[in-house]
């Protein structure tokens, strides 16, 4: 899209397309050829006001839990807006490479392809508008009712042009990120995130070196290992945090969820087949090399996580991938005020009631951000968010009393159970600050470190992040303490388990003054109701 | 075994273009990223940070946590791993907050 040719400053209300010319984004069209105008008409996506188009549903995301519920309500006959980051759909789970790298086999880089592959081919034959290459950094409340998502766009969010899309109803299928603890070290180069290093590989189909050590916590660490072993890399161990017995201490979780522990037990042989070596019970407490990585030493942990000194194991490898679960991203739905809930694991995801609403009523959220729980639990909360909408806007509440969402619902506490066990089992413990050393950085954007949080706590007062951060800046650089925040708030509270914090990020994604600026005149709103 | 990442997707990518980094051609593929190109040049780090000079590159990888901010095509606190690779591109280590030339 020529973007540069339209007026930068001028606001867009919806952008739409005319129907089956392929995706609108601040990128470029990526499919269909036709010049698409965001200004202009849009064809039977609802109401038309003085503002743009209405949709029934705006979806946020367009990975397993967006993607999911969008089919469902566009099937349903509702119009439906889908929103992304991304030029493609598939979120974080399902990341392919772009077209252009011409991949014949994505699916050698994934689990349960073909579950997507049937999504997107149902996106592809509805009429949802996709907008792809928005950055949604804020969704607020507009007269009548109405939803407002703003979105800057560009693949960086670096385009002129803000997006402004309205809905009666709103889906957040936001995902999740993935839990940093920080090491001496760990921001050297070639240390990267485990989910860092799959997702660049699964859409550059780079390495960030040969012989890479992956290590943290979280069932994530071996499908990791096992695709950068599949794509070449040598592994020369796997270092898990936690140990995998507390699985085996809920054994009816275990027998409910027989696909997940075939999904472990395809990664395991994968592992096997290529000699990696998966060391429980231990972390990596210590990066060698003076510009990029050249060795870790892997440190033995007691059940607390506490490091037990002089069991320091040296490893060679040029690159570490590591990571210590996920994070809800939960910012937007924070921002409007929906409800949260500590998970098992120390991560705050939203309350949700049984039809995937969030406690702000015509707001409803699905997959990661109602708690981490995997791309087949997302895919089937999505489908359970879209009838919940469609029963909701059109008025046939049979659609929520169904055979099928009885089944959906079924499976969820099935899954949900399983990804409580999951979430327990690799729960952080209290005694992973003892492998920070005083001069470790702990927020890598404003380079604050252990040492000065710590003094901030102990000769200062602070209890909370947010002390810690008026005290320090630690959270206050580029990222808003996404990658720093965990850390902080286990320092901050010293041994007890940190209260979760509420994520109230009022701007989603970092937003341009110029981006602000072409907003019309705010309409105040009726504030959410609460329930 | 595959080989590489390549090799395993079953990726015929259109003719590799060339980017420069720090002056240093760099091939990239045709649907990479910046970062990606780098990473596929052996290259981890392309930012120094404002307070210690340290090195840093890409980390999360999906946009998060802003670690791989580069000077692209003169424009500094560009993400990496989420900006395409463009024929003729001009990578630059960004150096603190990247904004030195506004004396700021």
């Amino acid at each position: 899209m020529p973007a540069s040719e339209s007026d930068p400053h001028a606001p867009v209300d919806g952008l739409g397309p005319v129907r089956g010319d392929g995706p609108v984004d601040g990128l470029g069209p990526v499919r269909g050829d036709g010049p698409v105008d965001g200004l202009g008409p849009v064809c039977g996506d609802g109401p038309v006001d003085g503002h743009g188009p209405v949709y029934d549903l705006a979806v946020v995301g367009a990975g397993c839990a967006g993607l999911s519920g969008a089919v469902t309500a566009a099937e349903l006959g509702l119009s439906v807006a889908l929103l992304d980051a991304s030029a493609q759909t598939g979120g974080q789970y399902y990341r392919h490479p772009a077209p252009a790298l011409g991949a014949v086999r994505p699916e050698a880089l994934h689990h349960d392809w073909s579950a997507f592959a049937e999504l997107r081919r149902r996106q592809e034959a509805s009429d949802i508008t996709r907008l792809t290459g928005c950055h949604v950094w804020a969704v607020i409340r507009e007269d009548g009712d109405l939803w407002a998502v703003h979105a800057v766009t560009g693949a960086d969010g670096d385009g002129e042009r803000p997006v402004r899309v309205r809905a009666r109803a709103l889906l957040l299928a936001t995902g999740a990120y993935e839990r940093q603890l920080p090491f001496p070290g760990w921001t050297l180069p070639g240390v990267v995130g485990a989910g860092g290093a799959q997702a660049m590989l699964k859409s550059g189909l780079v390495l960030p070196g040969r012989r890479i050590v992956v290590a943290g916590s979280g069932p994530l660490l071996l499908a990791v290992a096992a695709s950068l072993a599949a794509a070449g890399a040598r592994v020369p161990a796997v270092v898990e945090a936690s140990g995998y017995l507390r699985y085996a201490r809920h054994p009816r979780a275990l027998a409910a969820n027989p696909q997940k522990l075939a999904e472990a037990a395809v990664h395991g042989a994968e592992l096997l087949r290529h000699g990696v070596r998966v060391r429980t019970r231990s972390a990596v407490t210590a990066v060698h090399g003076r510009d990029r990585v050249e060795a870790v030493t892997v440190s033995r942990l007691d059940r607390e996580w506490r490091p037990a000194q002089g069991t320091g194991r040296h490893i060679e490898c040029d690159a570490l991938a590591v990571g210590f679960g996920l994070v809800p991203q939960i910012e937007l739905a924070a921002g409007l005020g929906c409800a949260v809930r500590r998970t098992a694991d120390g991560t705050s995801a939203l309350v949700l009631d049984p039809l995937q609403e969030t406690s702000v009523p015509g707001v409803w959220a699905a997959g990661e951000t109602g708690g981490v729980g995997g791309a087949q639990l997302a895919r089937e909360e999505g489908e359970m968010a879209g009838l919940a909408v469609a029963a909701r806007l059109t008025g046939r509440s049979a659609l929520v009393r169904s055979g099928r969402m009885r089944e959906l619902r079924r499976r969820r506490a099935r899954m949900r159970a399983f990804a409580d066990v999951m979430a327990a089992a690799h729960a952080p413990g209290v005694g992973w600050t003892r492998w920070l050393a005083d001069d470790t950085d702990v927020c890598r954007c404003e380079e604050v470190t252990a040492g000065r949080i710590r003094e901030g706590v102990a000769g200062l007062g602070a209890r909370d992040v947010r002390s810690v951060k008026l005290l320090t800046r630690a959270g206050m650089g580029w990222c808003q303490g996404r990658m720093c925040g965990a850390a902080v708030a286990c320092l901050a509270s010293g041994a007890e388990a940190p209260p979760p914090s509420a994520e109230r990020r009022p701007l989603a994604v970092p937003v341009t003054l110029s981006a602000l600026a072409s907003l019309d005149e705010p309409r105040a709103g009726p504030e959410p109701r609460g329930r | 075994m595959a080989r590489d990442p390549v090799e395993l997707a079953g990726a015929r990518p259109g003719p590799p273009f060339e980017i420069t980094f720090d002056g240093r051609a760099v091939a990239a593929l045709p649907g990479q990223s910046v970062a990606a190109a780098l990473w596929a040049a052996g290259i981890l780090a392309w930012r120094t940070t404002r307070v210690g000079g340290r090195p840093r590159g890409a980390f999360c990888g999906i946009g998060q946590c802003y670690d791989c901010l580069a000077t692209v095509n003169g424009t500094p606190n560009r993400r990496a791993c989420l900006v395409p690779a463009s024929p003729g591109d001009t990578i630059t280590t960004q150096e603190g907050h990247g904004h030195a030339g506004l004396g700021v």
